[in-house]
């Protein structure tokens, strides 16, 4: 069937650019099915699949390489099969993770699910890890198309979800998958030739499923499931992008009234508003154009509402505008110019032009000016200053109350990011972020902590009569002003907490006595946190809160990580009796997927280990296991440690995340097929070790040198227009993952030479490897920062190095 | 053989008084150790709900309503565990510990007329309903709210009135109350129900999600008609170690 054909490298590109982009896509799909964490943690140990084929295709190698042709085939249309199969099987798998402790039949469907997940990544892993272990001297040629296509998959698939839903970009992908395989049919020259057509009509056939079928089932715990049980509602308007999924909800019997942090003294009953859901969930709303200011009156009845008694403001910013609420509340207000700034045009698309008659077009009047950007890094590129820069509540309260978004970096609440935000304002101008309270309080007084901070370290020395803090029973509301507070503006707030029964947290010149009055707690415990986070002995309060409210910076970006191990015990002991909501779920959630993917990594790496010790004269002598396992372990522990904390650092400097990341991932997976197809000249020359030795020298180099330089190069350009900085930020990403894609394929080309059959095995270490790197790598950049994440890599990288000079039998 | 007459025929008699009861109705020790969970519960978390105890009667009620009528069948088995229950719909049953305490904060007395909206399955509201006179009741979705009303009626339930509908403007006609309770979600307490609470009256929220009780949020009402709000965590919790 077969006569001496090249590798498939076409095919082999369009299948990984086809995984790389399911990948990305599972994550979309299962944080609308379920939460983006539960989404994170799954699709991390689908991943496994890599590792599992490793082990299988060192089991069964022996008996496939010899029908390499039909076995790459055979694995490419299942992996096309199951990518919309068992997806489909797995999203009907009814599990709710909040029942996770109660119920021991939830762990068993979650496990079902990872089973399901699995199988795409296990066959796709299989063609390839084939094929490297088919094509030992054309290996450079083979990763590098693996590379390349993975590039052109992780931004093809950016443009797949803006052009169309995430269910049918499954269904583009499904199909993509079958040519893959009729590419490879024609590539390799396989007879009977018309078989590549019929694999091409063929592959239609998963754009043909119905799209009742193949609609996400949502959780009915999510948000927007749960609204539309209410008689009358339903959604109006769908759409969606990388960003999320944007619903519209309309409900006609019973109106919306979506107020956060409503004072208890309000009589005003709120406009009628439409639902603007996310990802099904985290609810905001396009609120009705009022026929006359005095229908606002609700929104000044919000914590929020309290810069503006304190002095008129002419010119203010307001970051995550949304379906409008911070402007309504603005213009209530009567503030002259308003710049508001949101991440996501399809919002402003759906207020500007769908719903233009309900929501009066707000983004279009002569007062507001709406930009299109990342908040951050809109902010970081101006150079106004404002009276007030409102940074609006921006994430639901479901998800924040338990803890879901520790694992998600947030460059809106880091110190740096507050002093950016304070040299952006007027010299009597303030700062108000408000926050959902959680009790014990977390964010409010992680909030006040970072604030503090920032003032200390903008080389303020009385940020005690820079800060006021006011609370509700349900949100709060912190001002930083750029100066200190005259003893006018504590009066005007006195008033107008105590007009609307709003606590007195902090302010200038607080006595105890004015604290937990309207909604009282235990003790005032907003108070005497932020009493002491002003003291000289704040950082013993804070090592002695059973939360974490350490500050966060932009080297660690995790404002929601508010875990502490020390507290673990006691909250375990306390699961009865209400203790649940205590747990922060995000980052155990990281831990598990750590330990779950531990196991399971140790178990993949080690049987095959086992199974060839049984088969006697399978093992050439000169081979160190130990030294060659080691080597791809640690590769694929390092390659992504780089991409992902630099992924970090390009945010920073690109500010959209999505522009960052695609450009990032493309980036390096582009370079580094390059540098993959360029160690072939070593591979061809058998000067392996000088080949790994370059790219390490060169990896370590560039690595430090971006690890000084990056920050201030960022800073000094931030200005620049996006193309500009996208361009820069391939060239400088090109050098560090060129030498990044190198040692891999020099590993296997040499290990190609002296035993073959280890390839395979190598191959599933290497992916379990990825799959733990990803989680450890978060883990790290958690505790130590993304600095640490990098120069962890570095050495990691000069380990491979030194494992590389011998033990690989051909010394 | 005396001694066997005055120990033995008790001690039988007893067992089928048990044994009867058990027949009558199989879920009698699961509710009675569910009481006691919730006991012990309350006596650990006692400083934090400021009571050693639960209202006797608060836990006599308890251990009297058959929660399991309550729970999908298929969830029976688990109906007394100290669980929340998905009872569909998005919906659950919250903790026996959460309904009792939850019972208790309202300080409810027989002559009271009790408000309460999302009636969920009606568990809450025949727990209200053993200990005052009247429970209004109001369910926003309605398969629910028809299921609801089916069932406190099939259980005698008939101080219960069910309502299906929007549940912000509160009962009007049926209002002022001595206390309401909101199960379902909401961004804000809605005007109209402060409104429709009695000077003296309290209010309970539970806030969090749907199988997880974060705090519980109490309203009171004093006589001149001032809102105060009381945030109690559920839990025996400080958030600080050591001294500071």
């Amino acid at each position: 069937m077969e006569k001496k054909s090249r590798p498939p490298c076409y095919s082999i590109a369009l299948l990984s650019a086809t995984s790389l982009a399911y990948e990305v896509l599972l994550i979309r799909l299962f944080s609308i099915i379920q939460w983006h964490h539960f989404a994170y943690m799954i699709i991390s140990l689908a991943l496994l699949g890599y590792g599992v084929s490793g082990t299988f295709l060192s089991l069964t190698s022996s008996r496939l390489l010899p029908r390499f042709p039909k076995a790459y085939i055979v694995n490419v249309i299942l992996f096309g099969l199951s990518t919309v199969g068992c997806y489909l099987m797995a999203q009907n798998i009814s599990f709710n993770p909040e029942e996770i402790l109660w119920d021991a039949g939830q762990p068993l469907r979650l496990l079902l699910i990872y089973l399901l997940l699995t199988l795409p990544f296990f066959f796709v892993a299989n063609s390839i890890g084939l094929t490297l272990a088919r094509y030992g001297s054309e290996i450079s040629r083979v990763y590098a198309s693996d590379l390349m296509g993975a590039s052109m998959g992780s931004l093809g698939v950016i443009l797949l979800l803006f052009l169309v839903f995430p269910s049918t970009a499954l269904q583009v992908l499904g199909t993509m998958a079958i040519v893959a395989a009729a590419l490879a049919w024609w590539e390799m020259k396989l007879h009977p030739r018309p078989v590549a057509f019929v694999l091409i009509l063929f592959s239609i056939i998963p754009l043909l499923l119905p799209a009742s079928l193949m609609k996400p089932v949502v959780s009915p715990f999510k948000g927007l499931n749960q609204m539309l049980n209410i008689s009358g509602t339903r959604i109006v308007e769908e759409i969606s992008s990388p960003l999320g999924l944007i619903s519209i909800l309309e409900s006609p019997m019973v109106p919306l009234r979506h107020v956060p942090g409503l004072s208890l003294n309000a009589t005003d009953e709120p406009l009628p508003q439409l639902g603007l859901f996310t990802d099904a969930d985290a609810m905001t709303v396009i609120t009705a154009h009022p026929k006359s200011r005095e229908k606002l009156a609700y929104l000044d009845q919000t914590s929020s509402a309290l810069p503006y008694h304190l002095f008129k403001q002419e010119k203010i910013l307001i970051l995550g505008a949304g379906g409008g609420s911070d402007i309504l509340q603005a213009n209530y207000h009567g503030v002259e110019q308003i710049d508001a700034v949101e991440l996501n045009p399809q919002i402003i698309e759906l207020v500007q032009e769908k719903y233009k008659e309900f929501s009066g077009q707000i983004y279009s009047a002569p007062n507001v000016n709406i930009h299109i950007a990342e908040a951050r890094g809109y902010v970081s590129g101006s150079r106004e200053s404002y009276d007030l820069i409102q940074v609006a509540l921006l994430d639901s309260f479901g998800a924040s109350s338990a803890g879901l978004y520790a694992l998600s970096e947030n460059y809106l609440y880091t110190v740096e990011a507050l002093q950016e935000y304070v040299n952006h304002l007027s010299v009597e101008g303030m700062l108000a972020i408000s926050r959902w309270i959680k009790l014990p309080p977390r964010d409010t007084l992680k909030l006040f902590a970072t604030a503090v901070e920032a003032l200390r370290q903008s080389g303020i020395d009385d940020p005690e009569k820079r800060l006021v803090l006011i609370r509700g029973w349900q949100t709060s509301t912190l001002l930083v002003k750029n100066s200190p507070f005259t003893t006018e503006e504590m009066v005007r707030m006195k008033k107008f907490c105590r007009e609307r029964s709003f606590d007195l947290a902090y302010y200038p010149g607080i006595t105890k006595a004015e604290t937990n009055r309207y909604n009282i707690l235990q003790e005032p415990y907003f108070y005497l946190a932020a009493r002491a986070l002003l003291s000289n002995d704040s950082e013993s309060y804070i090592q002695n809160y059973k939360f974490n409210l350490h500050p966060a910076t932009d080297d660690r970006p995790y404002f929601s990580h508010f875990f502490r191990w020390e507290t673990l015990s006691e909250i375990l002991s306390l699961r009865g009796q209400g203790g649940m909501p205590l747990l922060e779920w995000g980052y155990l959630m990281l831990i598990a997927t750590l330990i779950q993917a531990l196991v399971a990594s140790l178990v993949l790496i080690f049987l095959p280990l086992l199974l060839f010790r049984r088969k006697s004269g399978y093992v050439p002598p000169k081979i160190s296991r130990s030294r060659v396992g080691g080597y791809f372990f640690v590769l694929g522990l390092a390659f992504l440690f780089i991409e992902i904390a630099f992924i970090q650092k390009f945010i920073l400097f690109l500010h959209h995340p999505l522009y960052a990341t695609a450009t990032v991932l493309a980036s390096f997976l582009l370079f580094a097929g390059l540098g993959s197809a360029w160690s072939r000249r070593y591979a061809n020359s058998d000067t392996y070790k000088t080949g790994v030795k370059l790219s390490v020298i060169a990896i370590v180099v560039v690595g430090l040198l971006y690890l000084i330089v990056l920050g201030p190069i960022f800073s000094l350009l931030g200005w620049m227009p996006a193309m500009i900085k996208i361009l820069l930020s391939v060239l400088l990403i090109a050098p560090l993952a060129f030498s990044m894609g190198m040692p891999f394929p020099l590993g296997l080309a040499r290990l190609g030479k002296v035993a073959p059959g280890f390839i395979p095995w190598v191959w599933g270490v290497n992916g379990c490897a990825s799959v733990l790197s990803a989680v450890l790598a978060t883990i790290l950049a958690i505790h130590f920062g993304f600095m640490v994440v990098v120069f962890s890599a570095l050495i990691l990288y000069c380990l491979a190095m030194i494992s590389f000079q011998k033990g690989w039998g051909d010394q | 053989m005396k001694y066997i007459h005055k120990v033995l025929i008790p001690a039988v008699f007893v067992l089928l008084m048990i044994a009867f009861a058990f027949a009558e109705d199989p879920y009698v020790k699961a509710r009675l150790d569910m009481v006691k969970a919730i006991e012990a519960d309350v006596r650990t978390t006692s400083r934090y709900i400021n009571t050693e105890d639960l209202d006797p009667k608060v836990m006599t009620v308890m251990g009297k309503v058959p929660r399991h009528e309550f729970v999908p069948s298929e969830a029976r088995s688990l109906a007394y565990r100290n669980r929340p229950l998905s009872i569909g719909y998005g919906q659950t049953i919250s903790q026996p510990y959460i309904v009792a305490l939850m019972t208790d904060l309202l300080k409810v007395a027989p002559k009271h007329t009790v408000l309460e909206v999302g009636t969920g399955s009606g568990y809450q509201a025949a727990v209200l309903a053993e200990l005052v006179d009247k429970v209004f009741t109001i369910e926003i979705v309605e398969p629910l709210g028809r299921s609801a009303k089916k069932r406190l009626k099939r259980l005698n339930y008939d101080n219960v009135t069910v309502r299906i509908g929007d549940g912000y403007y509160g009962w009007q006609e049926e209002g002022p109350f001595d206390s309401i309770v909101v199960t379902a979600a909401s961004s804000h307490i809605p005007p109209p129900l402060i409104k429709q609470l009695k000077p003296g009256g309290r209010m309970v929220i539970p806030v969090g999600s749907r199988f997880m009780v974060q705090q519980l949020v109490l309203v009171e009402k004093d006589h001149q008609g001032n809102v105060t709000t009381r945030q109690i965590l559920p839990v025996r919790f400080v958030p600080l170690t050591g001294e500071h």
